[in-house]
């Protein structure tokens, strides 16, 4: 059996090194192979600089607007009295199934020329494809349902029972919201934060559909990946996803050490 | 994560206050569905219509978008298959097995749910690539295309496996040996059985995930159409060159699909339950 | 289908479970292994049916030594506390189950589920699930796919723990029923002497590891070997060296040489048995057991005054 055990594991082992973890090795050694100055350029480019803080105010956006309506919509389905929960939950989910570019190619249509809602911005001068507002609703589209399941179950769990005694104490409904829901749910709350930060920072698909690509404007980290990558870029691109990969072990460690408190809170 | 049925939250009246901040929250919700997700696939089902039936039919059945579509649906489905098994076996071995750096193991596998999805395709080409250090070059193939989804759909079935093991009574298992079965008979007659609707689900979501990537995807598969071209390049190549009627046809056929998965994975969870006691 | 446990040891880290212990259990009878949780009881029958490997020691069933066997091969029956009932498959499918694995023809199967399901009262629920059973069919359920591969002996790990108090003293009554017509070799541990000692011919009772005694229930009463056993297996007061049983303490109105005078503490009606605590002019706890009766004739009363002798005491020497 310990035999047995050995083989299981080593095929296990195996598997994610030839999927997982050779890949990621790749992004260090070859960002570093032309030495540090080279990367160094790229990253500090003004057009890479720009696409990070692209990607990070899209995330600044997109996160807190998640995370709101995520407690919010987790409530409401989970203690609300209403029709209909299954279409929201429907919704909700939807994110998690649908291709991204099927994402982008929907707000394309409904913001474009032709669409339902561009005359309403165009006639005020308001720029929404191939600018902030477009990427920012496709980010937001995506990551939509992280908070939102992962405050779900845990307040399903939880029952209500505390917020009853906090009632008959005489606390109001925003008292017993802030001081007997929320740091329930607290670490579930942070554990989907980290999932839509995660998912911000990485979105690639939908972004690519609504921006234009326009260096310097419109171009998040991700998209500038690719860019430098097809304009055989090869050592930007590699520290441009250096940088990325870090925040994303940043993501991962956090995760990790959230996790059990989520479990057992 | 596992979640057990709680407490059945007991009704109390609801005060005139109470249910006009419920109201509130709930308009609050369904406005920001609506004008995140319900407007835009909307717009997108409604763009669809815009040649008519038969204009829609034409969309979809174009050569090169069938092509796409078959490629895509049979890549899902052998990526969603390798997972069932090594999925499973990676669940397995993260619980029942004992070993240094296991917790480092359990963390990596949530590597592709943080790392975004271009830098995954452009570190799968460096490694197998036409500059590989290893000698393998798969540029281009679909063999290619079938490593970047297995990256990005692995923690799928991991993760719907593990609580699943971990809840399951090992007493069961004593059981069917203290009956005589052996060890293989055990697995399948008593883990298999109870483990399958986890399995199943995260297949179901590894499947939806995989038919849906680009950014894996799109640097290492070459995107050739009728060879390694996805409907979501498809997509992304009609938009580019202005069909948009003709990318919103498809896109709604991809829509519909991510649907009915959705609704399985709902049907599969209930599924998992039937055979818990009741309380 | 005789056990013999020789000279069994077993550790988990620094916890030692069982110190060199040996039990022999004879063909056809029916052993208890009592003691409090920690006492290693558990372990020991979890080693005899092999879901355990004893870090030093022999386990012989039927005369061959199966301490190197896997559970699959030492044909035993083991009978869970919280039941491992293969939840996601019918009543049928459990009991046939190891019937199933050794192949054993349909018509066969059917035939020997269906007499097992009657012996124990579970006849109409062939098709049912374990999540649609209470805890006792359930249960009942589980000694049926036990018996179904006729085991050499049968083991039961607390079996009744998890059950309400009504079920779980049907279920030894119908235990020892069973026992008495199928007279499989049976080892069933529990924490509970009363069990202990209405179920089995012999009782091991085991205290840290270590075997204390193993004899009837009467010979364990009358005589035990320790004060853990005389503590463990019944009620027992406590005055000085001296240990009295409470119905051993007689109670009067009036004085008498060797009597000492005690004040009614509190006066307990359990049904046929009367309970009464009283205090010691020396202050010490006394618990006296009388029956109905008894208790009618002093009149008790709370704060009363009474005068309480030991009609039978034992002590023990140290060693």
């Amino acid at each position: 059996m310990p035999l047995r055990s050995l083989g299981l594991r080593g095929v296990a082992i195996g598997y994610l090194v030839v999927i997982l973890l050779g890949p990621l090795s790749m992004v260090f050694w070859r960002t570093f192979e032309h030495g540090f100055g080279q990367a160094w350029e790229a990253i500090s480019a003004p057009g890479s600089v720009h696409a990070f803080e692209l990607t990070l105010i899209i995330a600044a956006i997109a996160v807190p607007a998640n995370t709101v309506f995520g407690v919010v919509c987790a409530l409401a389905v989970v203690r609300g009295r209403f029709r209909g929960k299954g279409l929201v939950n429907a919704f909700v989910d939807l994110p998690l199934a649908l291709s991204p570019v099927v994402v982008g190619l929907s707000l394309f249509l409904l913001y474009g020329r032709g669409g339902w809602f561009y005359g309403l911005f165009a006639d005020h001068g308001i720029q929404i494809l191939f600018a902030l507002p477009s990427m920012v609703l496709a980010t937001i589209f995506v990551s939509v349902p992280f908070v939102a399941r992962e405050v779900v179950p845990t307040l399903r769990e939880i029952g209500n029972e505390q917020e009853q005694a906090a009632h008959t104490l005489g606390a109001s409904g925003w008292q017993t919201f802030w001081r007997i829901t929320l740091p329930s749910i607290r670490w579930a709350v942070v554990y989907g934060v980290v999932l839509t930060t995660a998912r911000c920072l990485g979105e690639f698909g939908a972004v690519a559909v609504v921006s234009g690509h326009v260096e310097g404007k419109t171009e998040t980290a991700t998209l500038r990946v690719q860019d430098l990558y097809e304009n055989f870029n090869l050592p930007g691109a590699y520290a441009i996803s250096l940088v990325l990969a870090a925040m994303a072990v940043i993501v991962l460690v956090t995760m990790t050490v959230i996790r059990p408190r989520e479990e057992i809170a | 994560m596992v979640r057990l049925a709680a407490s059945a939250a007991v009704s109390v009246a609801v005060p005139a206050r109470e249910r006009a901040s419920s109201a509130l929250s709930l308009g609050f919700v369904t406005g920001f569905l609506s004008l995140i997700v319900a407007l835009p696939i909307a717009a997108l089902v409604w763009a669809s219509r815009e040649d008519g039936a038969s204009g829609f039919w034409d969309a979809v059945s174009s050569p090169e978008g069938v092509a796409a579509l078959k490629l895509t649906l049979v890549m899902a489905a052998v990526v969603a298959l390798v997972n069932a098994v090594f999925g499973t076996l990676i669940a397995w071995v993260l619980v029942r097995d004992r070993f240094r750096g296991k917790s480092l193991v359990n963390a990596v596998i949530d590597l592709p749910f943080a790392l975004p999805t271009i830098v995954a395709g452009l570190v799968l080409v460096a490694l197998y690539g036409p500059s590989s250090p290893v000698g393998v070059n798969v540029y281009g193939t679909r063999t290619a295309i079938a490593l970047a989804l297995l990256f990005v759909t692995l923690p799928f079935v991991v993760r719907t496996v593990q609580p699943v093991l971990i809840e399951l009574d090992t007493e069961m298992e004593e059981a069917a040996r203290s009956l005589g079965a052996r060890e293989a008979a055990v697995f399948r007659r008593i883990v298999l059985p109870n483990i399958l609707p986890g399995v199943l689900s995260g297949v179901t979501l590894a499947f939806a995930r995989a038919i849906g990537e680009i950014g894996a995807v799109v640097i290492i598969s070459g995107n050739l159409p009728y060879r390694t071209e996805l409907s979501s390049v498809f997509v992304y190549n009609r938009i580019q060159s202005g069909d948009r009627s003709g990318a919103a046809a498809v896109a709604v056929l991809l829509l519909a699909i991510s649907f009915v998965l959705l609704l399985a994975v709902g049907a599969l969870r209930r599924l998992a339950t039937r055979h818990d006691a009741a309380a | 289908m005789s056990i013999s446990i020789r000279n069994v040891s077993k550790q988990f880290g620094d916890f030692v479970a069982l110190d060199d212990v040996s039990l022999e259990v004879p063909t056809g009878s029916l052993v208890a292994l009592l003691g409090p949780s920690g006492s290693g009881k558990s372990t020991l029958l979890r080693i005899v049916a092999g879901l355990e490997r004893p870090d030093a020691g022999a386990v012989h069933i039927a005369d061959e030594d199966v301490t190197g066997h896997a559970p699959q091969e030492r044909g035993i029956g083991f009978v869970f506390q919280h039941y491992a009932a293969f939840k996601h498959m019918t009543v049928y499918d459990n009991v046939a189950f190891g019937l199933k694995i050794r192949k054993r023809p349909r018509a066969e199967i059917r035939g020997r589920v269906h007499e097992l399901l009657e012996l124990v009262q579970l006849e109409g629920f062939a098709s049912r699930y374990p999540a649609q059973l209470s805890g006792g069919q359930r249960q009942r359920m589980g000694l049926a796919r036990a018996l179904a591969v006729d085991p050499k002996v049968l083991l039961l790990d607390e079996p009744f723990g998890a059950l309400d108090a009504q079920v779980r003293k049907e279920l030894r009554v119908w235990l020892r029923r069973l026992h008495d017509e199928t007279h499989t070799t049976t080892v069933i541990v529990t924490h509970d002497q009363e069990e202990a000692m209405e179920v089995a011919e012999t009782v091991a009772v085991m205290n840290r590891g270590k075997i204390e005694q193993v004899a009837g229930p009467v010979e364990l009463y009358e005589h035990p070997a320790n004060e853990f056993v005389m503590e463990f297996v019944g009620a027992v007061n406590r005055l000085g060296d001296a240990f009295v049983r409470p119905h051993d303490i007689e109670l009067s109105l009036v004085p008498n040489g060797t009597t000492r005078e005690a004040m009614v503490v509190r006066v307990v009606h359990l049904g046929f048995d009367v309970r009464v605590e009283l205090v010691r002019d020396d202050g010490e706890a006394i618990s006296a057991q009388l029956t109905r009766d008894e208790a009618a004739a002093l009149e008790l009363r709370e704060g009363q005054i009474v005068y309480v002798r030991p009609t039978r005491q034992t002590t023990f020497v140290r060693d």
